[in-house]
């Protein structure tokens, strides 16, 4: 008796917990940290759940635009072509930071190797095709860098990394904007393309000579070596959490809806190929799932920071992440 | 009296209704089967109607230009196949070079030289390869293959016929030439499962005939079984390269995706369907997307062309309906 009791008021008591479901699905690159944060939030807030798919960037895109998710997540900011199909103002909302790597194999070297931007867009234009080079030796006059060839990677697969690496040789160089340009995936004139971040680095790692591009944790996660690259303060930075949060410090990037390159930052520390990821918030009547995208919002942009160091993103700057609690506050009410 | 005749009455109309239900029953067997039959055409004439549809903004924007334009710039928005149509028949050919006589001489091997259990063993053996993941031999060619051609094969090739222009140039293990070996391997089990089915047609009197009128086994094999079977062989080697053409993964992961044109086996390539698996996920809506479902179209079509030709070469020349031509005749 006291079991069936037990067993009707379990019954009956499920409907009155109700479960809000929230859908979301964009990059791949943020999706690590947004399970992390999602997992951690759903503690917290037990009555609603985050489902996520890393079904990439362009996809997300596409999901928000058919207004089948309740938020996208990019890494690339949306293009003009793309917001004019959707019916409402889209908000891009940066989540966190990430950073673009370039990781190199060259055996036998004594020493870190250092490259300029003008020397990085020369490499993958196909101009530099040796490792001794004398604009590499300039660069490092007291490398013992060998004749052998270098090999360019690249992602052979559309994706945000190579956005962002190309955004920066094309800030760089007017000639890498017009011999290739920005873009999710583009026509390389030299060198092999690799598929996912995990085959660039298994590439890199594999033949001696190459050179790749890379998100940090992966460099960090299989010991490659990485290029301390010439910011535009003239110092040379590797790669790292605090580097790469210097990017963002002083731009003013809330001026053109967030969605700005901050990629050869001015400040002194500033690693030079940084980028945010958004999430893709629509800016129109609210829903019970966009209120809790927003509540979610206002925790990763506040508590939610901590967990990117230990899964090798870059937290915001803390003024960004003020600005930006503003934003989501004010969302969706004009 | 009356009972008998209310007794005849209930079994007749027992008898009546049973058949009734024995008609009915078929009929809804037969509605059953066409609805199925027809949803399998529906499928596959829809599917080409969705392409068509979804690839009209690239058809109406490049029209036959694409099939001979080999720029793939997906900033400046131009687009043209032809560097992954070169791919796709340069990588699939090759493998189809490798692949179809060591099948045939496995397929020889297993049915005619071992013993039968043996055989079978074997053939269970090779038929397993099939069954291995697309993706385990793209990790197998990275992370074996692709060293083993960068510093056992290519130094090779390039001592004995590097004056061909097709074993020149720098090679870093990743490109056409490992992306035909990998196809190889994978189509090498269907090549062989369907020579094993050819051979088996073949009536053992027959090669008993040859050898008793003193045939050596090697001329057996090659009287009594290569040659009646010779269409059926080559329908085999038509299949496998109809698998090889719309292979993705495996290829993907080692093929170097560049969409250049180069005559040495060692660069990069990219084939038709590598190039979708790679950019649909982060394609924009518009012209590039529109002409990845272009190049998938083309790639159905070509798989078409290619498939039908190896069914009607099985079906008009095997020589067991060829005997079954004769017997319908006399």
């Amino acid at each position: 008796m006291r079991f069936t009791c037990l067993l009707l008021a379990f019954i009956f008591a499920q409907p009155s917990f109700a479960l809000i479901k929230v859908n979301g699905a964009g990059a791949t690159f943020p999706y690590p940290i947004y399970s992390k944060w999602f997992s951690e939030y759903q503690k917290l807030n037990k009555d609603v759940q985050f489902n996520y798919q890393s079904i990439g960037s362009g996809g997300g895109i596409r999901q928000v635009i058919k207004e089948t998710v309740d938020f996208g997540a990019t890494d690339a900011p949306m293009l003009d072509k793309e917001t004019s199909k959707v019916k409402y103002s889209i908000q891009h909302i940066p989540t966190i930071l990430g950073a673009v790597t370039i990781a190199y194999n060259v055996e036998g070297l004594n020493g870190e190797l250092k490259l300029d931007g003008k020397t990085l867009v020369n490499i993958y234009l196909g101009n530099i095709a040796k490792w001794n080079h004398q604009d590499i030796k300039k660069l490092n006059p007291t490398l013992n860098l060998p004749e052998k060839d270098i090999l360019p990677v690249y992602r052979a697969d559309g994706s945000g990394t190579t956005n962002i690496f190309t955004d920066y040789l094309a800030t760089i160089s007017s000639d890498f904007k017009e011999k290739v340009g920005q873009g999710k995936a583009v026509s390389w004139p030299a060198g092999i393309g690799g598929k996912g971040n995990e085959g660039v680095t298994n590439m890199v790692k594999q033949t001696p000579g190459a050179i790749g591009y890379i998100e940090l944790a992966y460099a960090l996660n299989n010991n490659l070596k990485t290029v301390a690259l010439k910011n535009a303060a003239g110092n040379f930075i590797q790669p790292s959490i605090e580097g790469i949060s210097a990017s963002a410090a002083k731009t003013d990037i809330a001026k053109h809806g967030f969605k700005g390159s901050i990629v050869n930052a001015a400040d002194a520390n500033a690693y030079p190929i940084s980028a945010f990821t958004y999430i893709l918030l629509p800016n129109k009547a609210e829903t019970v799932q966009l209120k809790e995208v927003k509540k979610f919002l206002l925790w990763a942009l506040s508590d939610g920071q901590e967990f990117a160091k230990e899964l090798h993103y870059a937290p915001l700057p803390k003024n960004l992440a003020a600005q930006l609690l503003e934003v989501v506050k004010k969302s969706g009410t004009n | 009296m009356e009972q008998t005749k209310e007794q005849f009455k209930f079994l007749s109309q027992h008898k009546l209704q049973t058949r009734l239900s024995g008609e009915f029953g078929d009929k809804i067997a037969k509605i059953v089967m066409q609805t199925v039959a027809i949803a399998i055409l529906a499928t596959l004439i829809l599917m080409v109607i969705l392409l068509v549809q979804m690839s009209s903004e690239a058809i109406n924007e490049f029209g036959s230009d694409f099939l001979t334009n080999s720029t793939w710039d997906p900033i400046s928005e131009e687009f043209g196949v032809l560097s992954f149509l070169y791919g796709t028949l340069i990588t699939s050919i090759l493998a189809l070079l490798i692949a179809a006589p060591i099948s045939v001489m496995v397929a020889i091997f297993i049915t005619e030289i071992l013993p039968l259990k043996l055989g079978q063993v074997l053939g269970l053996f090779v038929e397993m390869i099939a069954a291995i993941p697309s993706i385990v031999f793209g990790l197998w060619g990275l992370f074996f293959l692709a060293p083993l051609v960068r510093e056992s094969i290519t130094p090779f090739l390039k001592s004995t016929l590097g004056f061909l222009p097709f074993f020149q140039g720098p090679s870093f293990g990743i490109g056409i030439l490992t992306a035909s070996i990998i196809l190889a391997t994978m189509i090498l089990p269907t090549i062989t499962s369907i020579t094993r089915e050819v051979f088996k047609t073949i009536p053992q009197h027959q090669k008993e005939a040859a050898l008793a009128l003193g045939a050596t086994r090697e001329e057996m094999i090659k009287l009594a079984v290569l040659r009646p079977s010779f269409s059926g062989i080559t329908g085999a080697i038509v299949l496998g390269f109809g698998r090889a053409l719309g292979e993705t993964m495996a290829v993907a992961m080692v093929i170097g995706n560049s969409s250049k044109i180069t005559l040495s086996l060692f660069a990069p390539g990219a084939t038709m369907s590598s190039v979708i698996a790679n950019e649909y996920a982060e394609a924009s809506a518009g012209l590039h997307l529109s002409s990845l479902c272009f190049v998938g179209l083309l790639l159905f079509a070509v798989t078409l062309i290619v498939n039908s030709a190896a069914r009607f070469i099985v079906w008009k020349f095997s020589p067991l309906s060829k005997s079954e031509r004769k017997e319908k005749r006399s």
